[in-house]
């Protein structure tokens, strides 16, 4: 555009005339260009996909829901309560007995072995990451850690049906059955331990050099400065890793249909050697066989994927709120 | 006097100074121990894992005939034309081989094991079963077709392969009697030794599991001809269709959110706060939902459980991973590229699409990978919406019956007849070696893009 101003300046010497044409041909003033808006649109569609998503979940758990809450005995009366479903303790769908306490027993058994396992470990290993290892060290140790974080848990189910049940049978002999929570808990915890490790590290290593630098100005070892300086301000990103860890020990599936139980079973006190199934074990083996539309069962699976869906959320929502305000202290 | 009594009470502070400070010190220590030993716990762990799973690919295996191959033809049986296992076949109908149960074999998307797949089906017309048999049999119910009529069909219909599987499976009669790991093959010969002498025509051999013949195979009932090449396959469409749909829906929603959103609008902001949740819901749930929508609500469309089913479900699983690690690709592009961009003139779009992706593509695409190692791993989701546990033939599009490698490991796993934890232990590796391909590309690309930016 420059070079046809000066072209026309030095030929002719209309200058004027000729800004005002250019001047009439680009006009700042004129919307965006209606294929960019029209991109715009379109992106904004792919974003709402995602709220599709979750308005799908809901939709579909909760309709599914009402249906199972809605279905009669072949006597005409309600398969089921919200106070039966919530606090009674046999799951019997043939003989419509809905009581979630067996599936949720299992659950929360195999979750509290597994963080058992997986915290202290996985802190353990968070700590000697950012406080002691080199970096070199660190270079080589964190990648391997996070091998094990994308090994799929279906080859977790087929480490503890093939060698953490056959050593625990070897330790503890006849007590401990093939299918046990003990086992599937175990390998868990081994699966979420790099998870806890690797948000943690995050943690620690954002906690500002001038904490400890003031510690050890102060004359404390660097246990006394970890254990007392550096843990408590990094807390609240240790507890949203914990939290995390445990939300995926409540979802996870495989390992706890290969290895805790192909039947609900309710047992107290809480005996970590038998077989239990957890609920997610349970939607699994159920929904695995063919499932006929509409029966009780088909709806009863989704009643338990809403409690799971739910719980999950929550605990989810909660460690995003603990590490937020987290990140606001150091700010 | 009250000096050195003074000095003295000093030296014997410093004293209990000088040694609580050597028990801090050793208790600091011992933590030390702790914290390395269970970093070293997460490195056993792999170890173990690995091992376990590499142990059980390679190992002494007894095989158990009940008629030696010999026996039926000179040449080994894999060398054998169609027809003459078919012949093999009729010559022992009636008394090993029943042509009413090797039919139920040719079920597509059965039930698991034949008999099961026989007894579950015997009232069905064979023509609703399976697709091309004869329009004069069609309407004949499977468990009232007569020998010599399964025989015809079986004739008629059975690939070589089938046929190969059939003669093998009912008269051969080849199974695995009992199937050692590689350290019980090199360290407890006694107990082979055991099993050869109380099982005299028990065939004792080396198996390398993990063969060709595994990857071609499609599966079978028996361990020792069973393969994986039709779960691989479905492992692949699924994949390519999960990423026709989760690419350009995971990209665009970050560029949008990168590019266009000020984070202003209640619409922005819960489509951000919105996949930060999604992230962290168990895959089942995914399953869940493709049940209830893609497998049952959009049947007319998508058939079933299909591999477009399984796609869309797995599609939504990896979405949040692929749109934030996108975001954070995105964010990495320095803000001068754009300016510069904008000051010759370009639109927003002409910005996004010529300067800011190319700069980003690399670290697109390592999120990407990722998501796909996500989706190639998951079984949850699948077992929900209903994989088929056993397939005979090769998947061959968007709305074939399908089965995955992870399904088949699950599938395997359960079963705990002998050879079966070998396969599926091959199977495993073979998952694995696929994974660690992939994210060696990731990290390769991840190095890539660091460097681009910074030069």
């Amino acid at each position: 555009m420059t070079a046809q101003v000066q072209q026309v300046q030095t030929k002719t010497g209309r200058l004027t005339a000729y800004k005002q044409d250019a001047a009439d041909q680009i006009n700042i003033n004129r919307r965006a260009r209606p294929f960019d808006d029209f991109i715009r649109a379109l992106l904004l569609l792919a974003g709402i996909v995602s709220i599709l998503t979750t308005i799908g979940i809901v939709i579909v758990l909760g309709n599914e829901t009402l249906l199972f809450i809605q279905q009669l005995t072949p006597e005409g009366e309600p398969a089921v309560t919200i106070g039966e479903f919530l606090a009674t303790t046999e799951w019997q769908p043939v003989g419509y007995k809905f009581g979630i306490w067996p599936l949720l027993e299992a659950t929360l058994m195999t979750s509290f072995v597994a963080i058992l396992v997986a915290l202290p470990l996985g802190l353990g290993a968070a700590i000697y990451l950012s406080e002691y290892a080199t970096r070199q060290v660190r270079d080589t140790l964190k990648p391997i850690l996070e091998i094990l974080a994308g090994i799929p848990t279906v080859v977790y189910g087929y480490f503890a049906v093939t060698f953490m049940t056959p050593l625990l049978q070897a330790i503890g002999g006849d007590a401990v059955q093939f299918y046990n929570t003990l086992s599937a808990g175990l390998v868990m915890g081994i699966m979420i331990l790099p998870t806890i490790a690797s948000m943690s590290e995050d943690a620690l290593s954002a906690v500002p050099r001038l904490l400890r630098e003031a510690s050890y100005g102060m004359g404390a070892t660097k246990f006394e400065t970890i254990s007392k300086v550096i843990l408590p301000a990094a807390l609240s990103g240790i507890l949203a890793a914990l939290i995390v860890g445990i939300s995926r020990a409540v979802g996870e599936t495989m390992i706890v249909a290969l290895a805790a139980g192909a039947g609900p079973n309710f047992t107290l006190p809480p005996n970590f050697l038998v077989g239990a199934e957890t609920i997610t074990g349970h939607i699994a083996r159920i929904s695995g066989g063919d499932l006929s539309y509409n029966s009780i069962d088909y709806n009863s699976l989704f009643s338990l994927g809403l409690a799971l869906f739910v719980f999950t959320l929550l605990l989810n929502m909660l460690s995003r709120y603990i590490s937020n305000r987290f990140r606001e202290a150091y700010q | 006097m009250s000096a050195t009594a003074l000095d003295q009470s000093a030296l014997r502070q410093e004293d209990s100074f000088i040694r609580g400070l050597r028990n801090r010190h050793r208790f600091g220590a011992i933590w030390k121990r702790f914290f390395q030993g269970a970093t070293i716990f997460g490195l056993i762990a792999l170890i173990l894992l690995t091992f376990n799973v590499l142990n059980r690919v390679f190992g002494y295996v007894a095989i158990v005939n009940r008629i030696e191959p010999s026996s039926l033809s000179d040449r080994p049986l894999e060398e054998l034309s169609a027809e003459e296992l078919g012949v093999i076949l009729i010559e022992s109908a009636g008394a090993s081989f029943n042509p009413r149960i090797g039919l139920a074999n040719l079920i597509p998307g059965g039930l698991g094991t034949q008999n099961s797949n026989y007894i579950a089906n015997r009232d069905n017309p064979i023509g609703e079963l399976i697709p091309n048999v004869p329009a004069e049999y069609a309407a004949i119910p499977l468990g009232e077709i007569t020998s010599e009529q399964a025989t015809t069909i079986l004739s008629t219909i059975a690939t070589k392969e089938d046929l190969l599987d059939l003669v093998k499976l009912y008269v051969v009669g080849e199974k695995v009697g009992d199937a050692w790991s590689l350290t019980e093959s090199l360290f407890n010969r006694a107990a082979i030794d055991e099993y050869a002498a109380a099982n005299p025509n028990a065939k004792i051999e080396f198996r390398n599991w993990l063969s060709l013949t595994f990857l071609s195979n499609r599966m079978s009932d028996n361990p020792l001809v069973s393969g994986i090449r039709i779960a691989l396959l479905g492992t692949v469409w699924v994949l390519v269709f999960t990423i026709l749909v989760a690419f350009p829906l995971g990209v665009g929603t970050a560029i949008y959110l990168q590019e266009y959103s000020t984070g202003d609008t209640w619409l922005e902001r819960v489509i951000e706060t919105n996949i930060r949740n999604l992230a962290g819901v168990p895959s089942i749930i995914y399953g869940l939902l493709g049940l209830a929508i893609f497998v049952r609500t959009l049947e007319p469309i998508t058939q079933g459980r299909t591999v477009i089913s399984a796609a869309l479900t797995m599609s939504l699983l990896i979405l949040p991973i692929i749109i934030i690690n996108a975001q954070e690709a995105l964010r990495a592009v320095p803000p001068s590229l754009r300016e510069a961009s904008f000051g010759l003139g370009a639109t927003k779009w002409q910005t996004v699409w010529r300067s800011v992706l190319p700069a980003a593509l690399p670290g697109i695409l390592t999120g990407t990978i990722l998501g796909m190692s996500r989706a190639i791993g998951e079984t949850a989701p699948l077992v929900i919406i209903g994989a088929a546990t056993f397939i005979a033939t090769n998947p061959d599009g968007p709305l074939a019956r399908f089965t995955v490698i992870p399904i088949q490991i699950y599938n395997w796993t359960k079963d705990a007849r002998p050879g079966y934890g070998e396969v599926s232990a091959a199977a495993i590796v073979l998952l694995l070696i696929v994974l660690l391909t992939f994210n060696a590309v990731a990290i390769y690309l991840r190095q890539r893009f660091r460097r681009a930016l910074q030069g």
